[in-house]
């Protein structure tokens, strides 16, 4: 970066330089405003890195954040997902319960002796189903996102409860093997397969968010719903497409929970919603909906990761995760709202 | 979330309708918001009445009443208390997802404040203990309702901090144990008064209090003026500020005094459990019952009869036959039903197919 070719620099008829030097350039440079919130997460989990790696032993590895990656990764895929729908101002209440419905359709389709290939897909087409129902409640009728959303919890934990109470243990072979199968990317450092259908998930969302149109009418509905519309872009399809995403996600999510676990089970990921959200909170995207990045809910993702691994290291009692996470979620909402107030 | 959207057909469509439901009497009976949950309360209460033996059926033993209706209403008490205080707090447009974890927070600092009192049995012990819980259950509410009114934070936002911490500050009071409490006074609650279970006592005064304070004082417009536009209101002189904090305290303490009767109902807490995703059940309450949960129009004996509603729907449906898995679906499809009712878009989709025939006829005369 340093060095720079002098036939490129603007020269006055002088040859003295005209434009800033590289020095003066990497000196003020400051990051667009809407990195900002990401960089913050970024320093954050930074400084818990360096806080951790004074405090224990073995922490500063690769394989810490491998591990973050392997339990979490349900948790990137549903955060992905919620983060479309925050972005157009909405919220989806419902990807919790859509988890524990998936585990549910993917256990007793195998356990009916179904293809893996046939249960993956039936799943990923009831959650999306169910998504699409819930935006086409929220644009069509113009029911409030928390409301139909809620509806969708009720059902689809009325439906995994139907198809069974009891967990399902699954025990396809070719299942078990994808699921505990490390990765190995070097010496003694893996991963499982499931971190990498969570960071393929992740680059199509940033692909879709930042690179289509449809991405950037989910950034001009959150913006402001009533120019969206006025400027002729296609509301109705990118509303009603967030929350067949989120649902779409959500599917994903249960499928890597039941990898997780390995069953399926009606009362898991009971209030994952609500992580998700904090999630994405703390990555920085706004409540209000038109600014955020995917990346960001990664991150807040790995941030709450982190912590539970700090309070288990601590040796504190589980409940510390949630007083900690909620403060979090109090600071981030608090600065935002103050920065808002000072743009404005 | 408003939404600004261009509803011209309906705003035109709106005085026709009116004009003509003003006539007759049966009119305005069915036009009438409490119509729709009141029908719907007598045909669920018809429906398990016919399917279930001695339904309505209600002893007489020690002076007390007992049946399947007193027991209706009792395990109704803290979904309708919890939903008293959401439906003011719905009214000024906002929301409260605390209150659950509020109950809980509020239920754990009585059982524990009373455990570990010098004489655990004692009046004085009870007392103290749920003076404290309720003190706490305001503080949240006094924190909620800054966060709202104070720093403008959306109030879904706002909320959903102590929605994710309340209950581990409840884990943490009670040490994440199941406190069992042994003292009579805090059992009352679960006991008689007047025949009637104290618990449905205490959420119908509540009921008929908050009713008179909004109803037979200015209060209660001048919170569905904050509702329908706090800038508006405020510069018409309303304090929209504090009216929007006071509904948030109020809620909390609402919150508190059902945590404490579902504490009694079974002399013991369990933080983790006790009034989880009771916020639902009472914002449907609140939804069923009629109040616009786009703020600006609420009414507290709509939300009673939901709130009733909710509680004779998880007899009913054991009583048709329905598993008690399917208790959540049945939910859901009432929240649909219930959201498609209250539904401008819908109701206007409805009314236009109604409207077409007449219409014809009015042509051909």
């Amino acid at each position: 970066m340093s060095v720079v070719d002098p036939a490129l620099v603007p020269q006055t008829p002088q040859g003295e330089p005209t434009g800033p030097s590289t020095w003066d350039r990497i000196r003020t440079y400051s990051p667009p405003g809407r990195y900002t919130p990401v960089i913050v997460t970024v320093v954050l989990l930074v400084s818990m890195f360096g806080v951790g790696g004074t405090r224990y032993d073995n922490f500063l590895q690769p394989q810490t954040l491998f591990n973050l990656l392997i339990n979490n990764a349900f948790l990137i895929v549903l955060a992905v997902g919620m983060t479309f729908v925050i972005l157009t101002g909405g919220i989806d209440l419902s990807v919790g319960s859509t988890v524990a419905l998936s585990t549910m359709v993917l256990a007793r389709m195998l356990e009916g002796g179904q293809s893996v290939w046939l249960a993956v897909a039936t799943v990923l087409v009831v959650a999306t189903l169910l998504g699409t129902l819930m935006g086409l409640l929220i644009h069509y009728l113009d029911i409030q996102p928390f409301i139909a959303t809620l509806a969708g919890l009720f059902l689809a934990r009325g439906i995994s409860f139907m198809i069974s109470d009891v967990p399902i243990p699954i025990s396809d072979r070719g299942f078990l093997d994808f699921s505990y199968e490390p990765l190995v990317l070097w010496g003694t450092y893996s991963i499982r397969w499931s971190v990498v259908v969570a960071l393929v998930v992740v680059a199509v969302a940033i692909w879709v968010l930042g690179c289509t149109r449809f991405g950037r009418t989910v950034y001009a509905i959150g913006g402001n719903e009533g120019s969206a519309l006025l400027m002729g872009l296609k509301v109705a399809a990118a509303k009603v497409g967030v929350y067949a995403i989120s649902g779409l996600c959500a599917g994903v999510a249960g499928l890597l929970f039941a990898l997780y676990t390995p069953a399926g089970n009606s009362l898991s990921a009971v209030g994952a919603e609500l992580d998700a959200i904090a999630a994405v909170v703390i990555g920085g995207t706004l409540l209000t909906g038109g600014r955020g990045l995917v990346v960001g809910s990664v991150l807040g993702v790995l941030v709450l990761g982190t912590i539970n691994q700090f309070i288990i290291l601590e040796n504190l009692n589980s409940w510390w995760t949630r007083i900690v996470i909620g403060a979090l979620v109090l600071v981030f909402v608090v600065v935002q709202r103050l920065l808002a107030r000072r743009e404005s | 979330m408003s939404t600004p959207t261009i509803d011209v057909p309906e705003t035109t469509q709106a005085p026709v309708v009116a004009t003509e439901r003003a006539d007759g009497p049966l009119r305005r009976v069915l036009s009438s918001q409490l119509v729709w949950p009141a029908l719907s309360l007598a045909v669920l209460l018809a429906v398990t009445g016919l399917l279930s033996d001695n339904f309505f059926a209600i002893r007489l033993q020690d002076g007390n009443l007992y049946g399947a209706l007193p027991d209706i209403v009792r395990n109704g008490s803290p979904v309708l208390m919890v939903a008293i205080g959401l439906t003011l707090v719905i009214a000024t447009r906002g929301i409260d997802l605390s209150v659950g974890a509020v109950a809980a927070i509020s239920a754990s600092i009585a059982a524990v404040q009373v455990v570990g009192s010098a004489d655990e049995g004692a009046a004085s012990a009870a007392v103290l203990g749920m003076s404290m819980a309720l003190a706490v259950a305001v503080l949240l509410g006094l924190w909620n309702g800054f966060l709202v009114s104070v720093l403008g934070i959306q109030p879904i936002i706002a909320t959903l901090v102590l929605l994710v911490a309340g209950r581990g500050i409840a884990m943490l009071v009670s040490d994440g144990q199941i406190t069992t409490v042994n003292n009579d006074t805090f059992s009352a609650i679960n006991g008689y008064v007047l025949s009637l279970p104290v618990a449905f006592v205490i959420a119908f005064g509540l009921y008929v209090a908050t009713t008179l304070l909004v109803r037979r004082t200015a209060l209660g417009m001048l919170i569905e003026a904050v509702g329908i536009n706090p800038e508006a209101s405020r510069l018409a002189g309303v304090r929209s500020r504090t009216i929007i904090w006071t509904v948030y305290v109020f809620s909390g303490l609402c919150a508190g005094v059902a945590g404490l009767v579902i504490a009694a109902n079974t002399n013991s807490v369990n933080s983790n459990n006790l009034g989880l995703w009771i916020e639902l059940d009472a914002i449907l309450a609140v939804v069923i019952g009629g109040t616009s949960l786009a703020g600006g129009r609420f009414s507290l004996t709509g939300t009673l009869l939901g709130a009733l509603l909710i509680a004779t729907l998880s007899r009913t449906i054991p009583a048709i036959g329905i598993p008690s898995e399917a208790n959540y679906l049945v939910k859901a499809l009432v929240v649909i039903a219930v959201c498609l009712l209250q539904s401008p878009r819908a109701r206007a989709a409805l009314r236009v197919r109604r409207q077409v025939p007449l219409a014809r006829k009015a042509a051909t005369r």
